[in-house]
């Protein structure tokens, strides 16, 4: 067991090891300047110095980024069923979720602290207008994509609008909509950071956004890059914990595609 | 869903005939081809069922039989011509099973449907498991059954809507020769105990011979009824007996002799 997993964990393990090999000869060959590309040596380094700092850093930022997620979801799937129940919701709601994809942040960025403060809450609207798209695609699509003859089987034994939604099309859609939620709680880490940058704090700890550009600012770009770091290693967690969410929230999913046998 | 399709139905002028049966009158359906020209599937149809009468309809592929079967069960409406027919459940020739459900929860979803809690349906679907020889099974999920158990559990399923008209499309088409004859055996004693009113779609004539009160003949596309035959064996029925037989052989001849009519006209 713990040999297998160690065995699973060696091709992304001997990958990094490649990469940030590589980063270090190509600093050290070119004689690239600190402030412009640290080698990973002095990440490490600043790693290390500042562990305390940048863990307090990203306890606000994991706050906003599961706060943030959670309401994402919330809003995403609940809007991809109106919009799968109702063609006139679909209709109103498809085009305007589609543009505020394009929403630059920075333009609403003020209006958001003029209504909610130095707090949390315009950050996490901030995280919730970037990943509930995904979502809302995704379980849309899944729920479109339900077997039409499962549907009419349901029909013939009189299930109801919501019988039919909660007895086939919602778990079809499962699948599909965990996928989505995958994807959302990636870019939500990159969201945090945007949400951060856009929006001022007054906290002690202002979350691992602001460290970043508090220290590119200060040309600290070791700390910087340290600070990213603990940021690519937060989302690549997220995402594997959700991993394990799905095989408990839809075990058939994982087994090969069921299509109903005979003909 | 459904209450709304009762509803468009038409006002069909046969409902005392239909009473726990099923009546289909001269009806006609066609398709919208590719190119969007009419494909008939059924022509100028009439086929009848008493009450607790099993109307086999045997035919060669493409003549319409699922298209008939989904009329019955309203999914469908003709284009000409009149249905009537008691409440009616449809076991497709796909089984259909949920695959994010266990077996037991698949055979049961009829109850759940009707709005019986959850662990009282699970118990009387369960019951019924060790005489489709499904024992043990209860809790294996869809992609952990065999075809032949996966039908079993889908015909339970049909059982179980507790409706009066059964609609079965080659019930038994996907499972090997012992377990279908034993499964036609388990169909026969199971409506001698509790009878419907049953319309088999099958391509299987011993099948039909063996099962049905009644056969109903059809040709090739569009299907148009050719013969009907009438079953009047006593039961039980063995693949053995001189009458089923018999039955079968005349069945066999009436669709060679549509086959050939329709050699003739092409």
């Amino acid at each position: 067991m713990i040999r297998a997993r160690a065995a699973r964990a060696l091709p992304p393990t001997l990958l990094l090891c490649a990469l940030l090999g590589a980063w270090e000869l190509y600093v050290q060959a070119s004689q690239t300047s600190a402030f412009v590309l640290p080698a990973p040596h002095s990440v490490a380094a600043a790693l290390w110095d500042n562990a305390g700092l940048l863990a307090g850093n990203l306890a606000p930022t994991a706050i906003e980024v599961g706060l943030g997620i959670a309401a994402a979801l919330v809003l995403g799937f609940v809007l991809a069923v109106g919009v799968h129940l109702s063609p006139l919701l679909r209709r109103a709601v498809y085009p305007l979720a589609v543009g505020s994809q394009a929403v630059p942040i920075a333009v609403i960025a003020p209006l958001l602290v003029f209504w909610w403060g130095f707090g949390i809450v315009p950050k996490l609207a901030v995280i919730v207008l970037i990943c509930f798209f995904p979502v809302l695609v995704t379980t849309v699509d899944g729920l479109m994509a339900s077997d039409p003859e499962q549907l009419k089987l349901l029909r013939t034994l009189d299930a109801s609008r919501w019988q039919a939604f909660r007895f086939a099309e919602l778990p079809a859609a499962l699948p599909a909509a965990i996928s989505g939620a995958r994807i959302a709680l990636t870019i939500a880490v990159i969201g945090a950071y945007i949400a951060e940058s856009q929006t001022a704090t007054t906290s002690g700890h202002p979350g691992l956004g602001r460290e970043i550009n508090a220290d590119l600012t200060a040309l600290q770009t070791p700390r910087a890059y340290a600070a990213a770091f603990v940021l690519f290693a937060f989302a690549i967690a997220c995402f594997y914990s959700l991993a394990l969410a799905e095989r408990w929230l839809a075990p058939w999913a994982a087994h090969p595609r069921e299509r109903g046998a005979g003909a | 869903m459904a209450t709304e399709l009762q509803s468009r139905a038409q006002p069909s002028p046969l409902p005392a005939a239909a009473a726990g049966g099923i009546v289909v009158e001269n009806v006609s359906r066609a398709y919208r081809g590719s190119r969007g020209e009419a494909v008939p599937a059924l022509a100028d149809v009439s086929v009848r069922a008493a009450r607790g009468e099993l109307v086999a309809v045997v035919g060669p592929s493409g003549c319409g039989k699922t298209t008939l079967l989904e009329l019955v069960c309203r999914l469908q409406s003709p284009d000409s011509g009149w249905i009537a027919s008691a409440p009616a459940a449809l076991m497709a020739q796909r089984d259909m099973l949920l695959p994010w459900f266990d077996a037991v929860e698949n055979a049961a979803l009829a109850l759940r449907i009707a709005g019986h809690p959850r662990s009282r349906a699970r118990e009387r679907a369960s019951a019924l498991f060790g005489e489709l020889g499904l024992e043990g099974f209860q809790r294996a999920r869809p992609s952990e059954l065999s075809g032949g158990m996966r039908q079993r559990v889908a015909f339970l399923r049909t059982l179980l809507s507790g409706k009066e008209v059964l609609c079965l499309d080659e019930p038994f088409g996907a499972l090997d020769a012992i377990t279908r004859g034993e499964m036609q055996q388990w169909l026969a004693r199971a409506l001698q105990r509790e009878p419907r009113t049953v319309l088999l779609v099958t391509h299987d004539v011993e099948e039909a011979a063996l099962l049905a009160d009644r056969l109903v003949v059809l040709s090739g596309r569009p299907g148009r009824v050719t013969a009907e035959l009438e079953a009047d064996i006593p039961r039980p029925r063995s693949a053995t007996d001189a009458a089923v037989l018999a039955l079968r052989q005349r069945a066999l001849r009436s669709l060679a002799l549509s086959a050939r009519a329709e050699g003739a006209l092409a």
